[in-house]
C-alpha cells in the first residue's frame, strides 16, 4: 500500500504539478514537499508528492555499484 | 523509465547476489522485511532464488491491509451499515475478512461503499454529495497518514461538515519493537520499509540495532535496490557491526520529509492499537486530535464492537510474525486462493500469502523452504 513511484514533473501550477511516467500524466499534489520544479522526479504515492527524488545521489549510486564490482 | 529501468540490471544484481554469497558463507541469516511493496518485489523478481540457502527472507507485519484487526473490519462494516453514509476505502480493503463479512459482501447487499485513490478523492466525493455523510477508511502507515491529515485540513478550511474519517492508522518502529520483544520471533537484520522512512527518516530506526542489535537497512523496491540492501545487511551481521544503513538515498533523507511529519504532528496522536497477529501494541495508532473531532466519525457516532471470534485454520497471525510461513498453513492454496481468500494475507494484494501464491510457490527457494 506504500507504493510509491518516480515520476517527472513536467507542468507547475501553485502546489499543483503535472507529473509524467511512460507517457502517462497525472495531477501531483506537490504541498507535502518544498521547492519543486519543473524537471524534477518525484515519488508520487496516493496522489501526493512524498519527497523529490535526488538526481545525484541515484546516479553515484549506480555509478560506485558498477565500479565497485568491475574491480572484483 | 528513468529510476525504475536502471536498477532492473540483471548483470548488477547477479554481482550483488554472488557478493552476498560469498560473504555469508557459513553463515545462517534470517532478514525481514517489513513492507507489503518489498514482499511483491522480492516474489516477483525472485529474488529468493538468487540467494544461497543460508539466507532466509521472512514477511513481516508490512502489510497495512493484512494486520488491519478483524474488529475494527467489523467497525468499518457498523458504519457503513448506518443510514446516510458512504464508506470510501482503498481497494485493497474490500475483501478482508472481518469476523462474518467484508466490505465487499456488504456492497453486494446495496452498502454505498466506494473505493477512491486517495483521501483527497473521498473528500471530493463529499463536496459532490452534501446531503450524505461521508466516511473515509484511514487505513496505512507514515506513508500515507500525511495524505489523510492533508484531506482533513482542507475540509476545515473549506467548511466542509459532511467529510470524516475512521483512523486506523498504524506506525510502524513500534511494531518493530513488539516483533523484537516477541521470543518466538528469529530476525538478524529487518529490510526497512523505503517509503515509510521517506516520512519518519533514518533517526526513527536507531534504537533497533542499539538496543537489540539488530541490523537494519532502508531499502528502495527494485530488484538491485533490495539486493543492495541485502549486502549492507549481510555485512553488518557477519562483521557484527549492527547499524542503520541506507541504501534508498536517492529518495530518504536523514530526518525524513520534516513537512510531512509537521502536518501527521497536527491532525493526529498516537493511541494503543490492536494488529492482526501481534494483538495492542502501545502507542502504534494514531487517533484524531480533538481539535479536529469535527472530522472524526467516532467522535459524531459512537460505535460499540463486540469482540468475536471467529473459527479457521487461518495462520495469517503466525505469518505476520515471520514465525511461519504460507507452506505451513493447511489452507493455503486449497481453501485460500485469491479469488477465495480465507485471509487477509491473501486478500491483499501486497499480502504473503498473495505473493507466494501468484509467483510460483514451486520455485526452488519455497521448494527449500518446505523441507
Amino acid at each position: 500500500m506504500c507504493l510509491g513511484i518516480p515520476v517527472k514533473i513536467v507542468e507547475k501550477k501553485g502546489s499543483v504539478g503535472i507529473g509524467e511516467i511512460g507517457g502517462v500524466k497525472r495531477e501531483v499534489d506537490l504541498r507535502l514537499v518544498n521547492n519543486v520544479k519543473v524537471g524534477d522526479y518525484v515519488i508520487l504515492h496516493a496522489g501526493f508528492a512524498i519527497q523529490v527524488l535526488d538526481e545525484k545521489e541515484a546516479e553515484e549510486m549506480l555509478s560506485l555499484l558498477r565500479e565497485v564490482f568491475e574491480r572484483l | 523509465m528513468k529510476y525504475i529501468d536502471e536498477y532492473r540490471d540483471s548483470k548488477l544484481c547477479e554481482k550483488l547476489a554472488s557478493q552476498i554469497a560469498k560473504i555469508a558463507k557459513g553463515k545462517y541469516i534470517t532478514l525481514m522485511e517489513v513492507c507489503g511493496t518489498h514482499t511483491m518485489s522480492i516474489a516477483r523478481y525472485g529474488i529468493k532464488n538468487l540467494l544461497p540457502p543460508n539466507i532466509q527472507l521472512l514477511s513481516g507485519p508490512g502489510c497495512p491491509v493484512c494486520v488491519t484487526a478483524d474488529a475494527d473490519i467489523d467497525k468499518a462494516i457498523a458504519y457503513a451499515e448506518k443510514e446516510n453514509i458512504i464508506l470510501t476505502t482503498f481497494g485493497d480493503m474490500m475483501k478482508v475478512p472481518g469476523t462474518f463479512s467484508s466490505l465487499s459482501t456488504e456492497k453486494s447487499k446495496g452498502r454505498e461503499i466506494k473505493v477512491v485513490y486517495s483521501a483527497a478523492d473521498a473528500l471530493q466525493l463529499a463536496i459532490s454529495n452534501p446531503e450524505k455523510i461521508v466516511v473515509f477508511l484511514g487505513v496505512g502507515f507514515e506513508t500515507t497518514i500525511p495524505t489523510v491529515a492533508v484531506s482533513i485540513l482542507d475540509a476545515k478550511m473549506n467548511g466542509i461538515k459532511n467529510y470524516y474519517v475512521l483512523s486506523m492508522h498504524k506506525l510502524i518502529p513500534p511494531a518493530l519493537r513488539a516483533l523484537l520483544d516477541d521470543k518466538e520471533v528469529c530476525v538478524d537484520g529487518f529490510i526497512l520499509p523505503g517509503h515509510v522512512s521517506t516520512i519518519i527518516g533514518v533517526e526513527a530506526y536507531k534504537v533497533i540495532p542499539e538496543e537489540y542489535g539488530v541490523a537494519c537497512a532502508i531499502t528502495g523496491f527494485e530488484p538491485v535496490d533490495i539486493l543492495q540492501g541485502i549486502l549492507l545487511l549481510v555485512k553488518q551481521i557477519v562483521y557484527g557491526k549492527p547499524r542503520v544503513e541506507n541504501q534508498y538515498r536517492r529518495v530518504v533523507k536523514e530526518h525524513g520529509n520534516p513537512k510531512a511529519q509537521r502536518l501527521i504532528e497536527e491532525v493526529f496522536e498516537p493511541t494503543d492499537c490492536e494488529w492482526r497477529g501481534l494483538g495492542v501494541i502501545p502507542r502504534s495508532g494514531l487517533k484524531i486530535k480533538d481539535k479536529y473531532s469535527d472530522f472524526d466519525i467516532e467522535k459524531k457516532i459512537k460505535i460499540k464492537i463486540q469482540k468475536r471470534k471467529k473459527n479457521t485454520r487461518c495462520i495469517c497471525g503466525e505469518i505476520l510474525r515471520g514465525v511461519k510461513t504460507p507452506l505451513d498453513c493447511t489452507l493455503f492454496g486449497k481453501r485460500c486462493t485469491p479469488e477465495n481468500p480465507v485471509g487477509p494475507c491473501m486478500v491483499s494484494s501486497e499480502g504473503t500469502c498473495a505473493a507466494y501464491y501468484k509467483y510460483g510457490f514451486n520455485s526452488r527457494a519455497m521448494q527449500e523452504e518446505k523441507l
